[in-house]
């Protein structure tokens, strides 16, 4: 349980972030962030809240605008060209802690929208698509309700589906259990584990430290807006090498 | 089986189900609701009885003059009937009126999918978008004439319902998506298009209706070059449409503000782009929640017709009048405004109606 999954990583470069900083105003919320991503490689980013661990991975599908360095994702430099955000961004699926699925389609719908509008393909096609990944989320028996008519944590699966159906090379996970019932983490968390069985490439901002144990590679420890530590999951929490690692940490674990 | 026990559940005391309980809950519940409820009942009392002698009881049906309806104190309602054609269609040709009764009837036969329950709801849209670019056309052609070998009536000669109905409909179907671009355009990011909107909007809310009917008919021709004169109803088209566009854009607004934010970065991180985030996740949920403001709207607009009146456009409120004024039919305009009226409100209570079914039927929330 506590073992890493060994997973052989390739050597090609999924993602490069260099030098990144963002400013909202004169607030400065990312200072210097640098992280490369291999292909299959999955990532925890954890952090108090504030820290800016969310700023950071929507700067990797440009939801939000950095003011100095570069970001490569999948070969393609970020520019402010909205052509090729939208192109990076097909390649880039995103989860969200609310789930923001659309509440006047159906799940189904929800599913089939951005493969048909998007990636152009025949609405029978993309239905089969997304039929297939709503069996993956083990929900197909709720395709034709709406979202409002889901559990919490059945809207997140339908959301992990969604933006599957878009066969993304890369996954950002942006706290995906926090809204939910405890009840409800678990049925997340384990589509997210089949994802990453898969070998998907993930970057996860969570505080599952569980799931940060069992699947991810790396686990990225931020604070006030910098990477204060990484490293592996099994060294990370059992010699955490900074104060404030230590404190978040035990903060995090004793309740 | 004698032994097990069925949790009981008794009814409710009979006081406070059935007739009596409502009455109790609604029109008895504490001594100031019966004091109202008192007064107003006195006040149906004196008002109700003398309405039902005048408009039912005491009024007169039939005959074909002004004399038929001397032996009775009620309403006239024999002037209506006489004049009823001209309230309908106006000073239309009565040979040519089968135009409008059959651009009626297309319109009714046209329609009739979008009421069916049968319809699912996505076929009535495609349907209903269809019918509204290709009716105007059909209509048009079928009023004004000149193709197909019928002849031309001139827009001045459309009058009664039949304008009204025109202007409306023409006034509703170009306001709307006029009013969702310029609610698009104000909140727009390119501070050029921003400006132009909301300039235009603030500019056109600002100067009653009036106003606008009047530059358009006396003014604007004083700007034009002498010879070029076009159409007075498609002028006042033109004003009312710009008009309402504005009010509607700022309707449409509000519904665009009450879209979370989740809901734009969903689409954008699925690699949707403007428009088709904007129409295919943000504007049918944003329209379905401002349908009241809308419907509104249109409720209004359809009653800010009346005012074409001033720029001389025969609608039903001035062709009403017109018939008041009438030498032969002197004195009968409370049964000319009473029938207007009725009109007017059964188009309106209509909209409302259908808007609230509208709304039930869109609904998908379920939320808690």
């Amino acid at each position: 349980m506590n073992e890493p999954s060994p997973a052989p990583l390739s050597e090609q470069e999924m993602i490069r972030m260099e030098k990144v900083h963002k400013w909202y105003g004169t607030f400065h919320v990312l200072k210097d962030i640098n992280l490369t991503v291999r292909k299959g490689e999955r990532i925890v980013v954890c952090g108090p809240s504030g820290s800016g661990k969310s700023t950071a991975i929507r700067c990797i599908n440009r939801l939000e605008e950095f003011q100095r360095g570069r970001i490569v994702v999948d070969g393609q430099e970020l520019s402010n060209d909205v052509k090729q955000i939208e192109q990076i961004r097909r390649e880039v699926g995103m989860v969200f802690q609310h789930f923001n699925l659309f509440p006047h389609l159906t799940v189904l719908e929800n599913c089939t929208l951005a493969p048909i509008w998007v990636r152009k393909l025949p609405r029978r096609q993309a239905e089969d698509i997304a039929m297939r990944y709503l069996e993956r989320v083990k929900i197909p028996e709720q395709a034709g309700k709406y979202p409002g008519q889901l559990s919490g944590g059945q809207q997140q699966r339908v959301a992990i589906a969604r933006s599957l159906c878009m066969n993304p090379k890369i996954m950002l996970f942006d706290e995906p259990t926090s809204a939910l019932d405890p009840e409800m983490i678990k049925e997340v968390l384990e589509t997210m584990v089949t994802l990453a069985e898969d070998g998907m490439t993930m970057i996860c901002v969570t505080h599952e430290m569980g799931f940060a144990k069992t699947v991810a590679h790396r686990v990225i420890f931020m604070d006030g807006g910098e990477i204060i530590e990484e490293n592996e999951p099994e060294e990370f929490f059992t010699h955490p090498q900074s104060d404030r690692t230590k404190l978040f940490l035990s903060q995090i674990l004793h309740n | 089986m004698a032994e097990t026990r069925i949790p009981r559940s008794d009814p409710p005391p009979a006081s406070t189900i059935g007739v009596f309980g409502w009455l109790r809950r609604n029109l008895f519940s504490s001594p100031f609701n019966i004091a109202l409820t008192l007064l107003a009942s006195y006040l149906l009392y004196l008002a109700v009885p003398p309405l039902l002698r005048w408009a039912l009881l005491d009024a007169t049906w039939s005959g074909d003059s002004r004399e038929a309806c001397q032996a009775n104190s009620g309403a006239c309602w024999v002037f209506i009937r006489v004049h009823f054609e001209q309230f309908m269609y106006g000073f239309y040709p009565e040979t040519q009126r089968w135009r409008v009764n059959t651009a009626l009837l297309l319109l009714i036969l046209g329609a009739a999918p979008l009421f069916a329950h049968a319809v699912p709801n996505k076929l009535k849209a495609r349907w209903g978008l269809g019918l509204l670019v290709v009716y105007p056309l059909v209509a048009f052609v079928l009023f004004k004439g000149g193709l197909f070998g019928l002849p031309v009536v001139d827009t001045s000669r459309w009058g009664g319902l039949l304008l009204t109905l025109v202007i409306a409909g023409v006034g509703m179907t170009a306001a709307l998506p006029l009013g969702i671009l310029l609610a698009l355009g104000r909140r727009s990011q390119m501070p050029a298009i921003r400006t132009l909107c909301t300039t235009f909007i603030e500019l056109w809310r600002g100067v009653p209706l009036i106003t606008v009917l009047f530059m358009s008919s006396v003014m604007l021709p004083l700007f034009l070059p002498a010879g070029v004169n076009f159409d007075k109803l498609l002028r006042a088209l033109i004003g009312i449409t710009l008009f309402q566009s504005a009010y509607m854009a700022e309707v449409v607004r509000g519904g665009l503000q009450a879209i979370p934010k989740g809901q734009f970065e969903a689409a954008a991180a699925l690699g949707l782009g403007y428009w088709k985030t904007m129409a295919l996740i943000v504007l049918p949920q944003a329209l379905k929640l401002v349908i009241p403001g809308i419907v509104n709207t249109f409720i209004a607009l359809f009653k800010d017709t009346s005012l074409v009146l001033i720029i001389g456009l025969f609608d039903l409120m001035n062709i009403v009048h017109n018939a008041t004024t009438n030498p032969a039919w002197l004195g009968f305009s409370t049964e000319g405004y009473a029938f207007a009226a009725a009109v007017y409100w059964l188009f309106c209570f209509s909209m409302s109606r259908y808007s609230q079914n509208l709304e039930k039927r869109l609904y998908t929330g379920h939320k808690r």
